[in-house]
């Protein structure tokens, strides 16, 4: 098991790699060069040597590979570089607005895994009632509503008929103040757990039947086993994988940052942070977040694998041979 | 086995497909909605639509459902109807090219890397995992800021996000088509490699890849729709549904209509193009049916 574990995680090191060349050139392409972007209107006061004096201090007169290859040394000791735009270096900044987004991610998923597995369980206990059918409407609902509309929505019915404003004030921490860290987060979390519920819910349904149809349930049930250890025990645990696979991608895409969600809202998390520093052209910023970003994803993937063996041993044996 | 055999020798089954895909109510209803949204997107792309989409009224802003603007006017007094249909008519333009690109590529490589294997197949999956490790909307945001904002961008970033998964759906089945028999005749009849794949294994992995176009058209409706929000996608004062909401989101009190109708209409496209992917699913593959 171990072996396999420290195979996968070999293998992510290529694709690691990939995604901090992707940034790295993808980055170069933007229109603009970055003295302009980071000073502005005032780049145009330059004089040559100051410019080529900038450019020397910030390595950008080094061909490109010197540059990458500086980037990676610089990383591996924890250095992302320096964000123009914080006043601050970019591990600080990302640090500073992970918990947000995690909390958040954290939030969203208890939420989708309660009402998802509940409503997937009983939709295909009661296969076909109506009870099912709702549950298919939710989903099917959940499925096509963006979660803009949604959080749009939850805003506008907060207001109006409540009158509270989700996204007034600023953001305080859990640890600062729990109760009103929690009011904040809520709602944000309802709008992203409930399309994330209601692809839960299918999956938990078609697993669910698949498993009820095996020929095991029928002998566990001929056994004279209790109907609730059937379905916990052995209906459901057998059900996991497939659930395990999408919460480990929809988790990884939480906390990639939800750009919109956060946006909308008005929360300091990675997601914001990722699409201001996009907008205001903060180059080591946006190489930093993307990256912390997509290793956050790989190594759910990663997780995802992990959680994979624990529940059906098969998998790693199958594979290592 | 001989059930097998017989079906891969007559690869004229669409009427038997047309017949399943109607008797499914998912599939029936799916069809039914997309039909009425490219109607309303053509509708829109002839301009045919009641008002000018971009005209503004100053003496008509902010008025509620009536007689003359069957869906209100939003704060410029341009028709709310108007404008739903020309974002019917930009998401359906930005929808179908993205698909169309990212499932031609995504799909060649896919097979390509699958029928192949080796090196070809490493290097490509490889890449194609770094793509994955993007969420969505970051790699769009990235190709968007990368290339500028506007219709065509939005399309090429949307083709980004959807490529490396139609390279995924289409490799496994690749990778069992090619142990199949008739693909070993075809060899020993001399036939050549890429031919083989083009004529032979291509037509053969299609159903899970239909299954994926259809999905992969509501994806890129909600992601076009997400950009457009956030600013990235398609440019006011060109209407779109996104870029709609996005604007009603300071008058939802006063002018709730403003954030309804192209609500509505983002879910009623991606619904259609859900249900319709549940029922081809149904027909062309049922081991995976309800699954996704």
């Amino acid at each position: 098991m171990i072996r396999y574990f420290t195979q996968r995680a070999i293998a992510f090191i290529p694709t690691v790699l990939g995604v901090s060349l992707l940034v790295f050139f993808a980055i170069r392409l933007i229109p603009g060069d970055a003295i302009t972007a980071m000073l502005g209107t005032e780049a145009g006061m330059l004089t040559a040597d100051q410019r080529a004096s900038l450019e020397a201090y910030f390595g950008l007169d080094k061909p490109a590979y010197e540059q990458y290859f500086n980037w990676l040394v610089n990383l591996l000791q924890g250095d992302m570089g320096y964000s123009v735009r914080h006043g601050q270096p970019v591990v600080d900044v990302i640090l500073a607005r992970f918990p947000v987004t995690l909390e958040l991610a954290l939030l969203a998923v208890v939420i989708a895994l309660t009402i998802g597995l509940t409503f997937g369980v009983i939709s295909a206990i009661f296969h076909n009632s109506p009870i099912d059918l709702f549950g298919q409407l939710f989903a099917l609902i959940g499925l096509a509503a963006p979660n803009f509309l949604i959080g749009t929505l939850i805003i506008y019915i907060l207001s109006v008929y409540f009158g509270i404003l989700p996204n007034a004030g600023n953001y305080v921490e859990f640890t600062a103040n729990p109760s009103k860290n929690l009011q904040q987060l809520i709602f944000p979390a309802i709008t992203l757990g409930f399309a994330f519920s209601a692809s839960v819910m299918r999956m938990t349904r078609s697993a669910m039947l698949e498993v009820l149809s095996q020929d095991y349930i029928r002998t566990a049930r001929s056994k004279g086993l209790k109907e609730r250890s059937i379905l916990l025990r052995h209906a459901l645990r057998n059900a996991l994988i497939p659930i395990v696979t999408l919460v480990g991608v929809e988790t990884g895409y939480l906390l990639g940052g939800t750009v919109i969600v956060e946006e909308i809202f008005t929360l300091p998390g990675i997601g914001r942070l990722a699409y201001n520093a996009i907008s205001q052209r903060d180059y080591a910023l946006i190489q930093g977040v993307t990256l912390f970003i997509a290793v956050n994803f790989v190594v759910i993937n990663l997780l995802v694998d992990f959680v994979y063996t624990l529940l059906d041993p098969r998998i790693s044996y199958a594979k290592q041979r | 086995m001989q059930n097998n055999v017989k079906s891969l020798d007559t690869p004229q089954k669409e009427p038997g497909f047309a017949r399943r895909l109607l008797k499914s109510p998912s599939g029936v209803v799916g069809i039914i909605i997309i039909v009425f949204y490219l109607g309303v997107g053509l509708a829109g792309a002839f301009g045919l639509t009641p008002h000018s989409p971009i005209e503004q009224n100053r003496l008509a802003r902010l008025q509620p459902p009536s007689e003359t603007y069957r869906l209100g006017t939003d704060l410029y007094g341009r028709d709310v109807a108007s404008r739903v249909m020309d974002g019917a008519t930009n998401s359906l333009r930005v929808a179908l090219a993205s698909v169309f690109l990212s499932g031609t590529i995504g799909t060649l490589l896919g097979a390509v890397s699958g029928f192949f294997g080796g090196m070809a197949d490493q290097i490509i999956m490889r890449v194609m995992d770094v793509f994955f490790a993007f969420p969505a909307i970051l790699l769009a945001l990235l190709v968007v800021v990368v290339l500028g904002p506007g219709l065509n961008n939005t399309i090429l970033a949307i083709a980004a996000v959807y490529t490396p998964i139609f390279a995924r759906v289409a490799r496994g089945p690749t990778l069992s088509v090619r142990e199949m028999d008739y693909v070993t005749a075809a060899r020993c009849l001399g036939v050549s490699e890429r031919r083989i794949l083009l004529l032979h294994v291509l037509p053969n992995i299609l159903p899970p890849l239909i299954v994926q176009v259809s999905l992969a058209l509501s994806w890129s409706l909600l992601t076009e729709a997400g950009l457009s929000f956030l600013g990235l996608g398609t440019r006011p004062p060109q209407a779109s549904w996104g870029v709609m909401l996005s604007e009603s989101r300071a008058l939802a009190e006063m002018a709730p209509w403003l954030m309804i109708y192209p609500g509505l209409a983002i879910m009623l496209g991606v619904l259609g193009f859900n249900l319709l992917g549940d029922g081809l699913r149904d027909v062309l593959d049922p081991r995976l049916r309800g699954k996704g």
